[in-house]
């Protein structure tokens, strides 16, 4: 019975040990599309540009952004067709008409009419500055920029 | 009962392995290489320290990465900072088949105007894990 007993807790505790480990497996296993979807914004887009926020944009401009990923002012953004759905549920336009084909230009944030009215004080030469370098670094003014945080009192121009 | 032991083991051991290493990435594109070329010899430091200063057309590597891989970097045009490259510098780098991949494919693009080969990956990755590419 002693023996019988031994071998039982050895395969016991074999046992444990390959359910903790699958445990931790299935965690890591998560699929694609589920594992990307929470930060796929930020990590797709935020990781060349600050991550605007979906408000800075009309969704059906954002729509034609994501439709010409490949051509993303002069870069190849392609993103694959998971990653494109899940930036665009986050941005909360169809992934199906994102995903479309289209010949129009990509709009830009900094020609928008808010943003020029916004910005009427900095001259072309600030965001030309060395510390900003273009008018796309939210962050270099605006320490909050990756949050969406924009307020006006906190904003810092680098000289 | 020394079977049902010897199962739980074989389950433990069948179980996914853990995230991908640079030198695990770099092994399995010199293997890619290989397969295309008989002659192929090998990751080349030298030729991926080459690669990452080739500059055929705007940018090169280095435009946006630095001359010193294991430095931050800055975007050339939006002047976002870029986290060191070098896995040496940054150990969050070249941990994800899928994700070095995606960045080859953009910025091979958008550095030589083509895809990168297996070859080049294997060079470009053994230069960042070199003493000159980690500091």
């Amino acid at each position: 019975m002693r023996t019988r007993s031994g071998i039982c807790r050895i395969d016991w505790i074999v046992w444990s040990i390959a359910a903790v480990f699958l445990a931790h497996a299935a965690v890591a296993a998560v699929p694609p599309n589920q594992a990307i979807e929470p930060d796929a914004y930020a990590e797709e887009c935020g990781a060349c540009h600050t991550a605007y926020p979906a408000r800075l944009l009309r969704p059906a401009d954002w729509t034609v952004v994501l439709a010409t990923l490949d051509r993303h002012f002069g870069v190849d953004a392609s993103l694959d067709a998971t990653a494109l759905a899940a930036v665009a549920r986050q941005l909360d336009v169809d992934p199906a008409v994102a995903s479309a084909a289209t010949t129009k230009a990509t709009p830009r944030i900094t020609q928008q009419g808010w943003f020029r009215e916004e910005h009427d004080e900095i001259s072309a030469q600030q965001f030309r500055s060395p510390a900003v370098r273009s008018a796309a670094n939210c962050n270099a003014c605006h320490a909050g920029a990756d949050r969406g945080q924009f307020d006006e009192h906190s904003v810092r121009i680098p000289r | 009962m020394f079977r049902k032991a010897l199962v739980a083991a074989t389950v433990l051991l069948a179980a996914p392995a853990s995230a991908e290493t640079p030198e695990s990435l770099m092994r399995g594109y010199a293997e890619q290489a290989r397969t295309t070329s008989a002659s192929y010899a090998g990751p080349s430091p030298a030729a991926g320290r080459r690669l990452f200063h080739q500059q055929p057309r705007d940018w090169s590597c280095a435009t946006c990465h630095t001359d010193q891989p294991a430095a931050t970097g800055r975007h050339a045009i939006t002047g976002k900072t870029i986290a060191p490259l070098s896995p040496v510098a940054n150990p969050e780098r070249f941990r994800d088949a899928a994700k070095v991949e995606k960045w080859f494919k953009r910025n091979c693009t958008d550095t030589l105007g083509r895809l990168c080969t297996s070859a080049e990956k294997a060079d470009l990755i053994s230069f960042l894990l070199s003493a000159q590419g980690g500091t």
